[in-house]
């Protein structure tokens, strides 16, 4: 080898290194990022769109060079040299790759915890009872009741588990543990490493159905179609869904977790930037799955105050005409984020054959659910 | 100079075949692996155009963002189908169907497959089953997605979802008796002298497909069954309703579906190792690196399936180990990638239409598999599941990858199957037209999918409606490049330049007979007095320019000494240097 084609080769080495190292940090692909950990994923894709792109310029580079150089004369009909391989460049070759995905899998292990992907089931957050905040939320407990009032088992669970003795017995059976109703609890994104152990400043219950979100806010009686969370909280977000699949994504917070019907689920997050981002369905629900979205409202703490004080009035004016059944279906459907969740659920309790009487009923038993 | 292929040709004037075959038995229930191989190809072709026709129907609801071009319920049908079809009823049939029962018995130098009948069987399951897959659009087509994951594949149409869990339980049943046909062809059937370490590069691929389909597709049979139970008789496998759990029908799916993409995959990675040494006129880079890496992704794509279901409730540390096995398999399949690179380097490269499809694969599979290492990355794909970037990344090893490879393999085994050449300028036009309107139609996903497009929606956000205009014009220019090469091939197979047996001066055996083979192949035995891989062997002493190399120890050598090739039969070597050690396979 001579040394002018050494300078060309460490020349363009060169290039091809600067070249992704500007297009990892410039290459405009993703959108905003709102939530406290969506940086650290930005990151981790910077870092791998810059190896990609080294890896990618190689490729095609060492392609274009090999169709231009090395083409054939049209009337050579020889053959090129006898190389059959060799074993110290397979292993380079296999080293390296090897050097990089591992060095890939260690940074996403560390984006991820900081994420709260491994933060441990915290059981105090799904475990029924007092301070499990589906609990104490009316709204979603009549969401819950209705769904369980579909279910034999789950009734029959509940009226067993209404003598106190029995329920002391069985304090321990598997899916108590894990959840308030039957089924089992799906891993999520967690707490972050800092928040780990600590509650949730604020807790929503988000329910996907066929093609619809429902937010409740637990303590409040307010059932909303678009979700709002103040800036800078620590928000936990409990997951379930009604019917099939659904998936709750944010792109901006590049945060997804699938709602996955007969499981509890969870999804927590800290909001750093004031704005309105889309809130999409990423599971197909059927055939309107592109028209389940919605928004999420980031907004400073005063402005979420106030906004939950207008909807919990809101909802007190409609609840009573609602839980009559009077509305009608092709309203609710219109617009589910104007209404209460009585309103949006009579025509379904209404299907069933539950009467107001029997809502009434169902209120008592919120907290044993 | 006598050249390696020269050599070859010699050794093999016996086993040279005469008479060639008749085109009338390709419309017959025929036993003959070539016959069968064309049925294949023929009809797994015409599956692709009406996948393609599918796919253009897609592509002009997704023109603009309002829902106006069909319903969405039919939306639904029309990827749900185009999906299954461009899978089950395109790539995997062509690729191990298609070529590999036309190739892998000349190739190992049999008369035909091990299991005739059950090779024709497994064909003509396939023809009736793509029909009764169409009709469903009659009945209301399945909308579930090909994944058709539960509750939502019990809820939306009962005929439609039951006729698409037919359709894949015996294209499922085709594909398991195909592997076991292969599996012992290639076992059993190799001609005297040819080890397992001297078969072509695309026998080794074959080996690692069938095993794949051996092992993975009974696993996807067992979850239709129970699917067909719970949509049928109301059992509770899947359903939530009456305690059943669909996150267990997404293991049980995607432990098939994720070595499915590597049985459509590793075939092709095989011909695309024949393509590029024979058209760069050098031998393969590492032939047994390259052989047991096939290997090597057939083992750890069996424990990879989780990381489709990074969002589905994963416990944490499934989610690492299913990241972890998914980075790792990109190893085996970047020591692939460049021992191609090395192959091409330095070679005396023809730039035919195989060879620049040949190129054109791994470029794009090359983007593929860096999209895949991202999505690999559980934050990432946190964000970017279900996503176009999804679309984009899968379109890019299946599209960039599986086609461009089976073009590939169409232009370079057209002369030895039909026994004219294909026009080359039109096989240029062709692979321009594809590669241009392939990177337009998908590369602009990978922002969509970024920015926030969920995919499977039949009505999206304005914002995106720019790029999804270019790739729908892409998609449109898509469909036009098939069209000039089915002119070129039906033009070519009736009124062709006459091909020789060995137009491309190749060394593997399939090239040692007439064009197109009689029944049976050969006269006698073919024989190995070169290796698959010896090109330039005429010019043997020369010193071979490669870094790290030391021309006498074995484990160093880059020349005709290295342990990495594969030999000749010691038997009949044509260089004394080759004679004298251990022959394979002879009893
Ligand atoms: C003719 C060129 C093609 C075009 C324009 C095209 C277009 C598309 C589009 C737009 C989608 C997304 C549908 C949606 O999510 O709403 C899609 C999905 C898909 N395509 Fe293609 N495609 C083409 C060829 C292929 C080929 C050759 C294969 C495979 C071998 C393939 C396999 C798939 C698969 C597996 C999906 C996923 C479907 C699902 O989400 O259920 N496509 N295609
Ligand atoms: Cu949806
Ligand atoms: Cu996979």
């Amino acid at each position: 080898m001579n040394i002018p084609s050494q300078i060309t080769t460490l020349l363009a080495g060169i290039i091809l290194t600067l070249i992704s190292f500007w297009y990892g940090q410039n290459h405009n692909l993703l959108p905003v990022a709102a939530s406290r950990n969506a940086a650290s994923v930005d990151n981790l894709f910077d870092a791998m769109l810059t190896i990609g792109t080294g890896i990618f310029l190689l490729v095609s580079g060492i392609l274009i060079y090999s169709a231009i150089k090395f083409r054939r004369q049209p009337d050579d009909i020889s053959d090129g040299p006898p190389v059959h391989g060799n074993i110290p460049l397979e292993i380079l070759w296999t080293a390296i790759p090897a050097i990089l995905v591992l060095g890939i899998s260690v940074y996403s292990f560390d984006v991820y915890t900081t994420q709260g992907g491994m933060d441990p089931m915290d059981h105090s957050m799904a475990h029924g009872k007092a301070h499990h905040p589906m609990a104490a939320n009316p709204g979603s407990a009549v969401a819950a009741t209705l769904v369980a009032q579909a279910d034999p088992n789950q009734q029959q669970a509940e009226s067993v588990l209404q003598d106190p003795a029995t329920n002391a017995v069985r304090e321990d059976i598997p899916q108590r543990k894990d959840a308030p109703a039957l089924g089992t609890v799906s891993p999520r994104v967690g707490a972050s490493p800092d928040n780990s152990g600590t509650p949730p400043q604020l807790v929503i219950n988000a329910t996907g159905m066929q093609y619809a979100w429902l937010f409740t806010y637990p303590g409040t009686e307010v059932v909303a179609g678009e979700l709002h969370v103040p800036l800078d909280r620590d928000v936990l977000i409990n997951l379930s869904a009604n019917d099939v699949l659904h998936a709750f994504w944010v792109p901006e917070f590049r945060l997804k977790q699938d709602a996955v019907p007969g499981r509890q689920t969870e999804i927590r997050f800290t909001p750093t930037k004031a704005g309105e981002y889309p809130l999409i369905c990423a599971e197909l629900c059927g055939a309107y799955h592109g028209a389940m979205k919605t928004i999420v409202v980031v907004e400073p703490q005063e402005a979420y105050d106030s906004w939950l004080q207008s909807q919990q009035v809101a909802s007190a004016e409609t609840r009573d005409r609602a839980v009559a059944g009077t509305v009608h279906p092709a309203l609710i459907a219109a617009n589910p984020a104007t209404l209460t969740d009585e309103q949006y659920l009579a025509p379904y309790a209404h299907d069933m054959g539950i009467d107001a009487a029997m809502l009434d009923q169902l209120r008592p038993h919120q907290s044993h659910s | 100079m006598t050249q390696a292929a020269q050599i070859q040709e010699k050794g093999n004037q016996l086993a040279h075949g005469n008479k060639p075959g008749n085109w009338k038995e390709y419309f017959t229930f025929s036993t003959d692996h070539k016959v069968i191989g064309i049925q294949y190809l023929v009809t797994t072709f015409v599956f692709y155009l009406i996948g393609g026709v599918l796919a253009t129907l897609v592509r002009t609801e997704l023109a603009t963002p309002e829902s106006d071009f069909v319903s969405r319920e039919v939306y639904n049908g029309l990827f749900t189908v185009h999906a299954t079809v461009m899978i089950f009823l395109w790539i995997v049939p062509a690729a191990t169907g298609g070529f590999g029962n036309y190739l892998i018995p000349l190739m190992i130098g049999a008369r035909d497959m091990a299991f005739p009948r059950l090779n024709a069987l497994a064909f003509w399951i396939i023809p009736p089953t793509g029909l009764m897959l169409m009709s469903s659009f009659l009945v209301g087509a399945p909308g579930a997605g090909w994944t058709s994951y539960p509750p939502l594949s019990l809820v939306s149409g009962k005929a439609g979802e039951m006729i698409w869990i037919l359709s894949i339980l015996l294209l499922g049943t085709s594909s398991i008796l195909a592997a076991v046909n292969f599996i012992v062809t290639i076992f059993r059937m190799r001609v005297p002298g040819m080890g397992l370490n001297q078969m072509p590069l695309f026998c080794w691929a074959m080996l690692a497909t069938s095993f794949l389909a051996l092992i993975a597709t009974p696993v996807l049979a067992g979850a239709m069954i129970l699917l067909s139970f719970d949509l049928l008789i109301g059992t509770a496998f899947f359903n939530p309703t009456g305690g059943g759990d669909p996150v267990v029908y997404q293991h049980l799916f995607w432990f098939y579906s994720h070595p499915a993409v590597y049985i459509m995959i590793l075939p092709i990675f095989g011909m695309i190792s024949e393509i590029v040494s024979v058209h760069a006129r050098k031998p393969i880079f590492g032939y047994k690196a390259i052989a047991y890496s096939s290997i090597a992704i057939c083992g750890l794509g069996l424990i990879v399936w989780a990381h489709h279901m990074f969002t589905s409730g994963t416990p944490p540390w499934l989610r690492m180990f299913f990241m972890i096995t998914t980075m790792v398999i990109s190893v085996p399949t970047g020591i692939k990638i460049f021992s191609w690179l090395a192959t091409l380097w330095g070679g005396k490269l023809d730039m035919s239409s195989a060879l620049l499809f040949g190129m054109g694969f791994i470029c794009l599979f090359v983007i593929g598999g860096i999209s895949g290492v991202m999505t690999a990355s559980v934050p990432f794909d946190i964000h970017v599941h279900d996503t176009y970037f999804i679309v984009a990344h899968l379109h890019y090893v299946l599209f960039g990858g599986s086609v461009f490879g089976l073009y590939g393999g169409f232009y370079h085994w057209f002369p030895k199957i039909t026994g004219r050449m294909m026009n080359e300028t039109w096989g240029k036009v062709h692979f321009w037209l594809t590669f241009i309107g392939f990177n337009l139609a998908f590369m602009p996903m990978h922002k969509l999918g970024m920015e926030g497009m969920n995919r499977r929606i039949a009505e999206y956000d304005p914002k995106f409606a720019t790029l999804n205009l270019v790739c729908t014009i892409g998609a449109y220019l898509l469909a036009v490049s098939t069209l000039p090469f089915i002119v070129n091939a039906t033009w070519s197979w009736v009124r062709g330049k006459p091909a020789g047996d060995n137009p491309w001066r190749a060394l593997t055996l399939e090239w040692m007979t007439t064009s197109p083979p009689p029944v049976e192949n050969f006269e006698v035995d073919p024989v190995l007095v070169t290796g698959p891989y010896d090109y330039g062997m005429g010019s043997r002493a020369k010193d071979v320019d490669v870094p790290f190399s030391e021309a006498d120890d074995p484990a160093l050598s880059a020349g005709p000494s290295s342990t990495l090739r594969a030999k000749p039969d010691p038997v009949v070597a044509a260089n004394p240097s080759d004679r004298g050690t251990e022959s394979h396979n002879r009893d």
